[in-house]
C-alpha cells in the first residue's frame, strides 16, 4: 500500500510512514486523554479477550509427560547426567560416590590452573587462573566453588556437543534452520526462570536439575556460532577440499569444522559463560554451590561474606572467559625439526610433575590437601566495617535519593504506566512501528503486546515495562556521556572497552550485591541493579561506534574547519548511531533479564509472579510469563534492528 | 598441437544463475546478449562455449573480473553444475557421473590451484600437501614420502612443519601448487594462481611454473586477468567477455589478427614484436631466392630486431628446430611488426 502511495504521490516513502506514525500517535494521545470516558473494554483487556494460555500449556505438558511418557525419557537422561555429576562431585569435592578417590587436593587443581594459563597466553593468565583457585581455597570456599564447577564440567560438554550437532543440521537443511531460528530467538530472550519451571516439573530439584537447566540454557549461542562458523569457511577452501576428492563426510570432518575452529571455540566460550550465569541462578531450584551461598547471605544482608563470594564468582567468570578466549584465538605454531618429545610436550609434563608433587605433599601436609573453615582466611570483617562506614557516610544521600526517586519519580511514572488504557499503549506501539518499518513493523509490535494483553497479565507487564523504561533511561543518561568521554582517546577507549567486557562476563546476580548494600531491599535497589547492568552495553557500544567512524571522514571534517564538538555532533554521532542502537537493544534485553532476577529482592511485576510459579511448579503460568517478557524483548529488538538497518543502508555502511 | 582425442572437450556449455535457469535456457532462441538475459533476471556466467583442450596443451583463459572465466573453469571440474551443453573429460561426460565417480576422477586425474590458496589453516605444510592422498586413503608412510617429494619439487624443503599463516603469500601458493600435484594429476587447473601475489614474486612464480611445466608436461587450464601473463605462458589463449569466448588462438595470432574489437583493445598496448615468432611470419618460399643463414622459427621478432634492421635481404629463410627450412619471412612485414604499421 505504501509502495503505491509512493508511486502515485511521487514522494519518498519515509515521509508517508512518518506521517502515518504521527497520526497513530495522535490517536493514542486521544485514547489516553479520554481514559475516563472510554468503555472498560478499551482500558483493560476485557475478559473474553484473555485466553487461558497457561491451561493450554499445562495440558500440553501433562500430555507430554504422562500420556507420551516423556518423563521416563527425561528421568533416564537425568539419571545419566546424575551419574556423571557424581563422578565429578567425588573428584572435585569428595562426595561419597564412585570412583571414591576424591577429593583432589586443591593444590593439584591450582597448579594445573597455573600451567594451563601459562600455556594458553603467558604469565598474566597463569596468575589469574592459578590465583583464582588459590583465592578460593584460602577463603575457605573450596567446596561451594567445586559444587558449582562440577556442574559446569558436566553441563558444558553436553551443550557444546548438542549445539554443534544442531548447528551442523541447521547448516545442512535450510528448512531446519527456518524452524530453528524463531525458536532460538525466543529462547535467547526468555528469562532464566522460565527455563527452570519445566525442568523442575520433569526432573525435580537439586544438582541434576541445575545441570540440565544449565545445559538447555547454554545451547542456543553454540548453535548460532557453529552455524556462523560453518557459513564463514572460505569458498576456495571448500572447493580445494572438493578438488582433493573429499567425500561429504571427509569435507565436514577435515575441512569445514577445523576451518571454523575459531567461531566454534567462541561458541564454547559463550556456552561456558552462560553455564556459569545459570548455575549461579540455579540455586533457586536447589542447586548447591556458590549461588546458593550468595543467595542466603544476601537475604540475610551479610554484606562482607557476600562480597567474598561475589569476588569468587567474578574471578571464576573472568578466568573462564579469558582462558576460553585465549584458546579460541591461539593459532597453531610449528616446532623446529629435531625438537625432543619433552620440549614439544613441556606443558603436559610440567603439569603432570607439579600435580604429582602436590599430590604427594598433600599426603603429609593437610593444608595442601584441604583448607577447612577454621584455617581459612576471611576479609568479611574489614569489608563489613568499610561498608558500614561508607553506608553511614553516604546515608543522607542514599536516604534522600531513595525518598526522591520513590516519591517523585518511580511512583508517579509507575502510576502513569498503570493508568494508560491498554488500547492507547497498543496504538502508541503501532505508531512507533509504523514510523520505523511501515505496516509490517506496526503489526509485529501490536501482535507481541496484543498477546501480552491476552495473557491476562497486563498490569504486571506494565510494571515490568515501567521498570525497564526508567532503568534504561537512567542508564542512557549516565552511560551515553560516559561512552562519548571514553571514546575521545584511543588508550582510554581501550581501557574502557576492557572494563566493559569484563563487567559483561559477570553473572547478573553479582550486580545485586552493591545495590542491596547501598539501598537495602526495595524498588530503588532493583532499579539500581538494572541500571548498572544495562549501562555496560550502552557504554561499550557507544565507544565502539564512535571509534569505528572512518578516519578519513574525521580528517575531512577537520579540514573543513570543524571544532571537536562539531565533529562529534555532525560527523561522529550520526555515523555511530546504528552501532549505538545495538547497545540500546542489548541494554533493554539485559534490563529485562535483570528485572526478573531482581524479583527476589521484592518487585511486583512479572518476575514476582514467575517466582510464585516456580515455587508452585506451575509450568503454564511460568511459560506464559516468560513469553510475555520474551515478547517485550523481541519487539524492541525488531524495532531497533529495523531502524538500524534502514539507517545503515542510508549511510551506506555494510 | 592437436592430438587425436582432446583431453577436455566442451560443447555449447552454458551456465546461468537465477531462479529456474534450465527452463529459461530451453526457452531461449537464437543467441541473446548478456544484457538481454539480465533483463530476464538471469546472470549469464558462461554462454555457449565450445572448446577442445589437447593433451599436454596449456590453455590460458583470459578475461577481466566478471567475464565468467572462473565459473567456466569450475564447470570443467564440475565444482559447478552446468546449465546446458556437455563437458567431456577423456571422453567421459562428467555431467552424468555419479558423486562417487566424480570423486574418483578428482582423486586420480585432476589438480587445482586457487587464487587465495585455499589452504587448510589447521594443517602443517606437510599435512596440507598430503591431504588429497589422505582423502583417497593412502597409508601414512606413502603419503609422507610423496608429500616430501612434491614439497621439494616446489622448493619448500625444510618448511614441512610450518602452518600456512607462518608463510609468505608466495610460499603459501607453492604449498597450493604442491598439493595440487601430489596425486600426479593429468589435468591441472590453475585459477588466477599468482593474482594475489606482488609483481616481483609473481614473475618469479611464473618462471617456476614454466620450469615445472617443462618437467611435467601436464594438460593445463590456466586462468588469469593479466594479458602479459597469458602471452608469456600460453600455447593458446581464450579471451572471455560476458561469458562468451571472443577468440581462442595462439598468442601470435591474437596479436596479429584480433578477431573482435574487444580483443583488439587488449592487443593495442602490447609490444607485438615480443610475442610474434618468426615461424608465424614464414610464408611459402614461392621461388624467392634465399641466401644466408636461416633464422629459428622460435625466435621472436624483437629478438631478431638488430638483424632485421641491419640485414639487406628482402626475404629471410626460416628453419625449424631440427634445422630444415620451413619458409621465408618477408623482412618488410617483420619490420612492420617491430615498428608498427607505417601510417
Amino acid at each position: 500500500m505504501t509502495d503505491q502511495t509512493m508511486v502515485l504521490s511521487g514522494k519518498p516513502q519515509t515521509w508517508t510512514r512518518a506521517r502515518t506514525g504521527w497520526a497513530l500517535f495522535a490517536l493514542a494521545c486521544v485514547l489516553a486523554a479520554g481514559n475516563a470516558v472510554l468503555p472498560a473494554g478499551l482500558v483493560r483487556p476485557p475478559e473474553w479477550l484473555v485466553l487461558p494460555f497457561a491451561d493450554w500449556i499445562n495440558a500440553i505438558f501433562n500430555f507430554l509427560r504422562d500420556d507420551l511418557g516423556l518423563i521416563y525419557l527425561t528421568r533416564a537422561f537425568a539419571d545419566g547426567v546424575e551419574w556423571l555429576l557424581d563422578v565429578t562431585a567425588n573428584l572435585l569435592y569428595g562426595k561419597n560416590r564412585w570412583p571414591r578417590v576424591g577429593p583432589i587436593p586443591w593444590t593439584v587443581i591450582a597448579s594445573i590452573g597455573f600451567v594451563i594459563g601459562y600455556a594458553l597466553q603467558g604469565w598474566r593468565l597463569s596468575l589469574l587462573t592459578g590465583g583464582t583457585f588459590v583465592w578460593i581455597a584460602v577463603m575457605g570456599q573450596w567446596k561451594w566453588a567445586m559444587e558449582t564447577l562440577s556442574v559446569i564440567v558436566v553441563a558444558a560438554p553436553f551443550s557444546i556437543l548438542f549445539g554443534l550437532l544442531m548447528g551442523i543440521l541447521a547448516w545442512r537443511s535450510k528448512n531446519f534452520e527456518r524452524i530453528l531460528n524463531p525458536i532460538l530467538n525466543i529462547a535467547q530472550s526468555l528469562p532464566h526462570f522460565a527455563y527452570m519451571i519445566p525442568v523442575v516439573v520433569f526432573i525435580g530439584v537439586g544438582p541434576k536439575a541445575g545441570a540440565i537447566v544449565t545445559i538447555i540454557f547454554s545451547v542456543p549461542p553454540m548453535i548460532r556460532m557453529s552455524l556462523l562458523g560453518l557459513r564463514k569457511v572460505p569458498h576456495e577452501v571448500i572447493e580445494s577440499g572438493h578438488m582433493c576428492g573429499s567425500t561429504r563426510w571427509q569435507l565436514l570432518r577435515h575441512v569445514r569444522i577445523p576451518t571454523a575452529r575459531t567461531e566454534i571455540l567462541v561458541g564454547v566460550n559463550q556456552v561456558i559463560m552462560q553455564c556459569l550465569a545459570m548455575v549461579v541462578l540455579a540455586s533457586f531450584i536447589g542447586m548447591p554451590g556458590l549461588g546458593q551461598k550468595l543467595l542466603q547471605l544476601l537475604q540475610a544482608l551479610k554484606i562482607g561474606r557476600s562480597v567474598e563470594i561475589g569476588i569468587t564468582i567474578v574471578l571464576l567468570a573472568v578466568m573462564l572467559d579469558r582462558c576460553t578466549k585465549a584458546w579460541a584465538t591461539k593459532q597453531p605454531e610449528h616446532f623446529d625439526k629435531g625438537i625432543s618429545f619433552a620440549v614439544r610436550n613441556k606443558f603436559l609434563l610440567i603439569a603432570a610433575g607439579l600435580s604429582l608433587a602436590c599430590f604427594v605433599l598433600a599426603q603429609f601436609i593437610p593444608l595442601m590437601d584441604q583448607i577447612g573453615r577454621r584455617e581459612a582466611f576471611t576479609i568479611s570483617k574489614p569489608i563489613d566495617a568499610v561498608a558500614d562506614w561508607f553506608i553511614v557516610l553516604i546515608d543522607p544521600v542514599t536516604q534522600w535519593l531513595r525518598w526522591f526517586l520513590i516519591t517523585w519519580v518511580l511512583i508517579p511514572i509507575r502510576d502513569a504506566f498503570l493508568w494508560m488504557p491498554y488500547a492507547a499503549v497498543l496504538t502508541l506501539l503501532a505508531a512507533a512501528g509504523w514510523a520505523i518499518g511501515g505496516l509490517r513493523s506496526a503489526l509485529v509490535c501490536v501482535a507481541f503486546f496484543g498477546l501480552i494483553a491476552m495473557s491476562g497479565w497486563w498490569d504486571r507487564a506494565m510494571i515490568t515495562v515501567y521498570t525497564v523504561v526508567v532503568a534504561v533511561s537512567i542508564a542512557t543518561v549516565l552511560g551515553f556521556p560516559l561512552g562519548i568521554w571514553g571514546s575521545f582517546h584511543e588508550k582510554r577507549a581501550a581501557i574502557a572497552l576492557l572494563i566493559c567486557d569484563t563487567l559483561q562476563t559477570f553473572p547478573s546476580f553479582i550486580y545485586l550485591i552493591p545495590v542491596v548494600m547501598l539501598f537495602g531491599v526495595n524498588d530503588v535497589a532493583v532499579i539500581g541493579a538494572v541500571v548498572l547492568f544495562a549501562a555496560v552495553p550502552l557504554v561499550r557500544y557507544t565507544i565502539e561506534g564512535l571509534r569505528q567512524v572512518p578516519e578519513t571522514l574525521i580528517e575531512a571534517a577537520d579540514m573543513s574547519g570543524a571544532t571537536r564538538m562539531q565533529t562529534l555532533w555532525k560527523v561522529r554521532l550520526p555515523m555511530a548511531l546504528p552501532t549505538i542502537m545495538v547497545g540500546v537493544n542489548q541494554s533493554v534485553m539485559f534490563s529485562l533479564f535483570m528485572v526478573i532476577i531482581a524479583a527476589f529482592i521484592g518487585t511486583q511485576d512479572l518476575g514476582q509472579e514467575m517466582q510464585r510459579a516456580l515455587s508452585s511448579t506451575d509450568v503454564g503460568k511460568g511459560l506464559v510469563l516468560g513469553l510475555a517478557v520474551a515478547f517485550m524483548g523481541l519487539m524492541v529488538d525488531h524495532l531497533v534492528s529495523t531502524w538500524a538497518k534502514t539507517k545503515k543502508d542510508a549511510l551506506g555502511l555494510e | 598441437m592437436t592430438a587425436a582425442t582432446p583431453v577436455i572437450s566442451c560443447k555449447n556449455v552454458w551456465k546461468l544463475f537465477g531462479a529456474q535457469p534450465e527452463q529459461y535456457l530451453k526457452s531461449l532462441t537464437g543467441n541473446p546478449g548478456f544484457d538481454e538475459i539480465r533483463q530476464a533476471g538471469y546472470i549469464a556466467a558462461v554462454r555457449d562455449v565450445s572448446l577442445d583442450i589437447a593433451k599436454g596443451e596449456m590453455l590460458v583463459i583470459m578475461g577481466l573480473s566478471g567475464s565468467g572465466k572462473s565459473t567456466f573453469v569450475r564447470c570443467l571440474s564440475r565444482l559447478i553444475d552446468i546449465t546446458g551443453g556437455e563437458v567431456r573429460v577423456e571422453g567421459q561426460n562428467i555431467g552424468e557421473m555419479s558423486e562417487k565417480e566424480l570423486i574418483g576422477l578428482r582423486r586420480n586425474k585432476m589438480g587445482m590451484v586457487f587464487q587465495s590458496f585455499g589452504l587448510l589453516p589447521h594443517r602443517t605444510v606437510l599435512d596440507n600437501v598430503a591431504f588429497p592422498l589422505e582423502m583417497r586413503g593412502q597409508d601414512r608412510h606413502a603419503r609422507r614420502a610423496r608429500a616430501l617429494e612434491v614439497i621439494e619439487l616446489v622448493g619448500l624443503s625444510g618448511r614441512e612443519d610450518y602452518f600456512p599463516r607462518e608463510l609468505s603469500g608466495g610460499q603459501q601458493q607453492r604449498v597450493g601448487i604442491a598439493r595440487s600435484l601430489a596425486i600426479e594429476p593429468d589435468i591441472w587447473f590453475l585459477d588466477e594462481p599468482f593474482s594475489a601475489l606482488d609483481p616481483l614474486i609473481r614473475r618469479e612464480m611464473q618462471d617456476e611454473f614454466l620450469r615445472l611445466q617443462e618437467m611435467l608436461g601436464k594438460t593445463i587450464v590456466f586462468i588469469t586477468h593479466d594479458f602479459d601473463e597469458a602471452l608469456r605462458l600460453a600455447d593458446r589463449i581464450a579471451i572471455m567477455k560476458d561469458g562468451v569466448v571472443e577468440q581462442c588462438d595462439t598468442p601470435d595470432q591474437i596479436v596479429l589478427n584480433p578477431a573482435t574489437e574487444y580483443v583488439a583493445k587488449f592487443t593495442e598496448e602490447i609490444e607485438k614484436s615480443r610475442v610474434v615468432h618468426a615461424g608465424v611470419l614464414a610464408r611459402e618460399v614461392n621461388g624467392h631466392s634465399l641466401t644466408g643463414t636461416p633464422i629459428g622459427e622460435n625466435q621472436t621478432i624483437s629478438e631478431l630486431a638488430r638483424l632485421l634492421v641491419n640485414d639487406n635481404r628482402d626475404f629471410l629463410p626460416v628453419a625449424n628446430t631440427a634445422g630444415s627450412l620451413i619458409g621465408a619471412m618477408n623482412r618488410q612485414e617483420a619490420l612492420d611488426v617491430l615498428l608498427g604499421e607505417p601510417s
